[in-house]
């Protein structure tokens, strides 16, 4: 039963070696992603585009000014000279502030010590719009501060802000594991249930079924391709991940390895259930897609923290395999935990793969008998 | 044109028998755009903090209250040294960790200086960015707080410039205003480039593509015929979007809706292209499926759905000026929060028109009618 | 006689493969012609190249007068094809893909309702114009494929092994139908594996290698070779053949 089995495994490496355009997305994908979301996706602001009207147009506002240009976190791009200008520049979308100096700015300071400076954030993207009004009343407060450069400013509470993991803010960071757990979970899924139904269309699956083979066996030559093509692409993120990102493996890659194959696995099984109730490709790739994409990019974490969704998506978010592996990657790889960290997670991994695995098993052998 | 006719009448019929997909592609999008703005919630509530008071004063505990009352913190609990608040962090307990050292009051009330230690778990980025800035922004009320009480009046002889800010165009700061137009794209951009190339391939795979290619149909009309069906399905799905943001999410475009419906015809237009030539390089629909999820799956981390463009480098956005999809997202935003007329999504217009002339004349010589 | 296709020294390689080696031959109109030769002898390749599917590397053909390197889309409107794979549409019924293929070739939108009619009572299929082609036995699909690739009433149908995995019964119909088009002045060049159908032909090229080895009759390629049956006659032909795809 074993050569047979080997023979088995051998056609479906054939399958998948033999088409080439597949077997790039395969590959190519991960390297595409960890590349691309590596060096560019990032969370820091820094250069965005404001426009600046000067009413006043004395030394003090030349000043501030200057002091906003040349921050890191700005970019003036104009000075506007009326309001329906700075309409006109929001609408075409690219500034995200207006920086507004009333008349007589210098002179009120000087007179009353006092002066105020209008802010306009474009707040489409509310994030964004406060993390810009942040940065430009702290450039205003130190400009206060300088003002009283003379007399020391009594009770000055300083805090000094260390970011941890990644200072830079780099998206890579975050991003990584997410796509581990987004390229596992897909070509897992979607390969083994279009594998499978492809040879349900073509009639080829009553051939299996009728040669003296057991279903087990077509199960896991089915299986086998995706595991080692998933177990190749693990090694290739992690490799590509340490040499360009700067992102090595803290933990014990061993661990990780063992977690990975974990979540590969279940995702494997996921993918043979829905091969089992689909009947044409597209069904199955369309199932998937909808099926497994969605919940895997929304519920996992990486994009958005789950600790803001409603409660029902939170309880939701529990059920997707990729959330329990995509925090396992976190510790392991970014911060380094061992075992003990990552136990309990490991745990659900584990049982969900068991779950899934006994419902396809039971349910493949129901449609053949 | 008869011929034509023809054609779109045999794609309608046959789309309209498959009721199954034609549940998916209207359900399954209908059900993300209710579900996901609700997940898509980066406004960032509740970050929580574990705190180290080594100094057990008066000025420390009001500071813990001005940070725990303030509803941006949660307060994870309070230990007894860095180290275990840095444990914390690190088991994702908390999200940020506040030393206040020995002597901070006092420290403060001598030397007019005292020193904070904050430690934040910067992997995500914009927690920690906006947790960051959400705690200093406190401190300093507090510093300003205790420094009134200490100088009586400490305003009058400093100047003192302040900031008077105010939040355009969405001034509650709702997130789903950001991202139900850019979901509603996300959505529509999967459905048009991967349903138009499961069709063509679909028609390969089958064998029928060989009839076809023997009658006299000429190759443009024959993938015209193939497009409008989609094109058609992609006004749709818009629309319902449209609809159901309304309702669900009150999203009501500012912007006139025939900008976004001729900006939407000049996107599917673009991203049919896309459908189209990958559907010439793919011989089954599994390296159709392939294809296409490698561009999908690069378009919707890259087009400034879930993160910003703006934070990327020079190549990057570069790269990204390419897709469509980006330049379809801001045109939604800016349409549907600001009203922007055709002249000020005028380049973003022209450059998807360019990537869409682009894409279906590589893809019609691609499409070789003589096998 | 007029000659609906004439090759001469018709060519098609694949870099060093020589699929087609200068194929020579006429076929009258009106006649059944058979296409003979093993797998891999180089009969779809011929066949594409007259449809317009495939441009020949060198040599001459013209098909119902047009040429085959330059006035393709010309002949697409004068042929009709029926491939070896089914090629009518599953998820159509049986009245709307004689519609569709009709309306496609340009045919009037009331010479469709009535051809349609007609078509269903040759065939029998009155009852299950409603019918969704995939619910269809596959003999059924067989003759409406081919009555479909007729429905323009082209000049020449092509048949690539039209009858692969059809009952004999059915066989025996689906040859009725391609005599009454043949009556009608439909020339039809047909490939096939089945010996007794090659004795149907008018006349039966074989081809070996890329070559037609033997070209004429029925009944005088049994006395050229000698044989009793087109069998014989095939099977002392291609088994000099060197390539082979099996």
């Amino acid at each position: 039963m074993h050569s047979q089995l080997l023979t088995f495994i051998k056609k479906e490496f054939l399958h998948v070696f033999r088409d080439r355009k597949t077997l790039l997305m395969l590959f190519g994908l991960p390297i595409a992603q960890i590349v691309l979301f590596g060096f560019a996706l990032s969370n820091e602001v820094k250069d965005s585009k404001i426009v600046v009207a000067d009413y006043s147009k004395d030394a003090t506002t030349q000043q501030i000014i200057a002091k906003i240009g040349s921050s890191k976190y700005f970019n003036i791009q104009q000075s506007l000279q009326s309001a329906q200008q700075l309409e006109a520049a929001f609408k075409k979308g690219d500034i995200k502030m207006a920086v507004i100096f009333p008349p007589n700015f210098g002179n009120n300071l000087q007179h009353t010590n006092k002066a105020t400076i209008q802010v306009i954030a474009d707040a489409s993207d509310p994030n964004l719009a406060t993390t810009v009004t942040n940065y430009v009343t702290n450039i205003i407060n130190d400009y206060n501060s300088s003002l009283n450069n003379g007399n020391v400013q009594p009770l000055q509470i300083t805090p000094e802000v260390q970011m941890l993991y990644n200072p830079e803010l780099r998206g890579a960071p975050n991003f990584v594991p997410g796509v581990m757990a987004l390229v596992f979970m897909l070509v897992c899924t979607m390969m083994t249930s279009v594998a499978i139904v492809k040879e349900k269309e073509l009639g080829t699956m009553e051939i299996l079924l009728v040669s003296p083979f057991r279903p087990i066996y077509i199960i896991i030559s089915k299986l086998a391709p995706n595991l080692i093509i998933s177990v190749v692409n693990l090694f290739i993120i992690l490799i590509l991940s340490s040499v360009f990102l700067d992102l090595q493996v803290k933990g014990s890659v061993l661990l990780l390895t063992f977690c990975s194959m974990l979540f590969i696995l279940t995702s494997l099984a996921v993918g043979l259930l829905l091969s089992i109730n689909a009947q044409t490709q597209e069904s199955a790739m369309t199932a998937s897609l909808m099926g497994m994409m969605l919940p895997t990019m929304l519920l996992t974490g990486f994009l958005f923290p789950i600790e803001n969704m409603p409660i029902p998506m939170q309880v939701l978010a529990n059920l997707v395999p990729s959330r329990w592996y995509f925090i396992i990657v976190k510790r392991v790889m970014l911060k380094g935990l061992g075992f003990e960290a990552v136990w309990k997670e490991t745990l659900i991994l584990a049982a969900m793969c068991v779950l899934l695995f006994t419902i396809s098993l039971r349910k493949f052998k129901i449609r053949l008998q | 044109m008869r011929t034509l006719f023809f054609l779109l009448e045999k794609e309608f019929r046959q789309l309209l028998r498959r009721k199954s997909l034609l549940g998916m592609l209207i359900i399954a999008p209908a059900i993300q755009l209710i579900i996901m703005p609700l997940a898509a919630d980066f406004s960032v509530k509740n970050v929580s903090i574990v705190v180290v008071d080594n100094d057990h004063s008066s000025y420390s505990q009001r500071l813990i209250n001005k940070i725990t009352a303030g509803g941006s913190f949660k307060l994870a609990g309070y230990v007894s040294s860095y180290k275990e608040a840095l444990k914390m962090v690190e088991q994702d307990k908390a999200d940020l960790a506040l030393q206040i050292p020995v002597n901070f009051e006092r420290n403060l009330a001598r030397e007019n200086s005292g020193k904070l230690f904050v430690a934040i778990n910067a992997i995500e980025g914009t927690k920690a960015n906006l947790g960051g800035s959400y705690l200093s922004g406190i401190v300093k009320d507090f510093d300003d707080e205790i420094r009134i009480e200490w100088t009586h009046d400490a305003t009058v002889d400093a100047p003192q410039i302040s900031v008077a800010s105010s939040n355009w165009y969405n001034p509650f700061l709702n997130y789903n205003l950001y991202m139900v137009p850019a979901i509603l794209v996300t959505l529509v951009t999967a459905m048009s480039a991967m349903q138009s190339a499961f069709n063509i391939v679909q028609e390969k795979e089958n064998g029928t593509i060989e009839q076809i290619n023997v009658t006299p149909i000429k190759k443009h009309i024959f993938i015209i015929g193939k497009l409008i069906p989609f094109l058609v399905l992609g006004i749709i799905l818009f629309s319902l979007g449209l609809v159901l943001g309304r309702i669900i999410y009150h999203v009501v475009p500012v912007g006139s809706l025939i900008v976004l419906y001729g900006s939407l015809v000049v996107y599917l237009f673009a991203m049919l292209g896309l459908g189209l030539l990958i559907s010439t390089y793919s011989a089954t629909q599994q390296q159709a499926m392939s294809l296409s999820f490698f561009f999908i799956n690069i378009f919707n981390m890259m087009s400034g759905v879930f993160s910003s463009v703006d934070s990327m480098p020079a190549w990057a956005q570069a790269i990204v000026q390419t897709f469509p999809p980006s330049h379809f997202i801001k045109i939604m935003r800016t349409v549907v929060l600001k009203g922007s007329g055709f002249s000020d999504i005028s380049n973003h217009l022209i450059a998807i028109t360019i990537i869409g002339l682009v894409l279906n004349t590589w893809a019609i010589l691609n499409y070789r009618k003589t096998a | 006689m007029e000659k609906v296709i004439q090759t001469e020294k018709l060519t098609k390689r694949f870099g060093d493969f020589v699929a087609c080696n200068e194929l020579s031959f006429d076929v009258d109109k009106g006649e059944i012609f058979g296409f003979l030769g093993a797998n891999g002898a180089g009969k779809t390749t011929a066949m594409r190249m007259l449809c317009g599917l495939l441009k020949p590397t060198s040599g001459k053909a013209s098909v119902a007068g047009f040429d085959v390197f330059t006035q393709t889309e010309k002949i697409k409107m004068n042929i009709g094809y029926m491939s070896q794979k089914f090629s009518l549409y599953d998820d159509l019924t049986v009245s709307e893909n004689i519609r569709f293929y009709a309306g496609i070739y340009g045919m009037k939108t009331k010479n469709i309702r009535t051809k349609t009619q007609e078509l269903l009572n040759e065939l029998g299929l009155q009852n299950e114009a409603k019918t969704l082609v995939s619910a269809l036995p596959l003999g059924w699909k067989q003759k409406l494929a081919f009555s479909v690739s007729i429905v323009h009433a082209p000049d020449i149908v092509f048949l690539d092994e039209p009858t692969g995995g059809v009952d004999p019964v059915t066989r025996r119909q689906f040859w009725d139908l391609i005599y009454h088009a043949a009556d009608k002045g439909v020339t039809v060049f047909v490939t096939t594996h089945y010996m007794d159908e090659a004795e149907y032909c008018n006349r039966v090229s074989i081809m070996v290698d890329g070559v037609i080895a033997a070209l004429d009759s029925p009944v005088n390629l049994k006395k050229q070779f000698n044989a009793d049956n087109m069998e014989d006659v095939f099977y002392q032909l291609a088994r000099k053949a060197k390539r082979s795809d099996n």
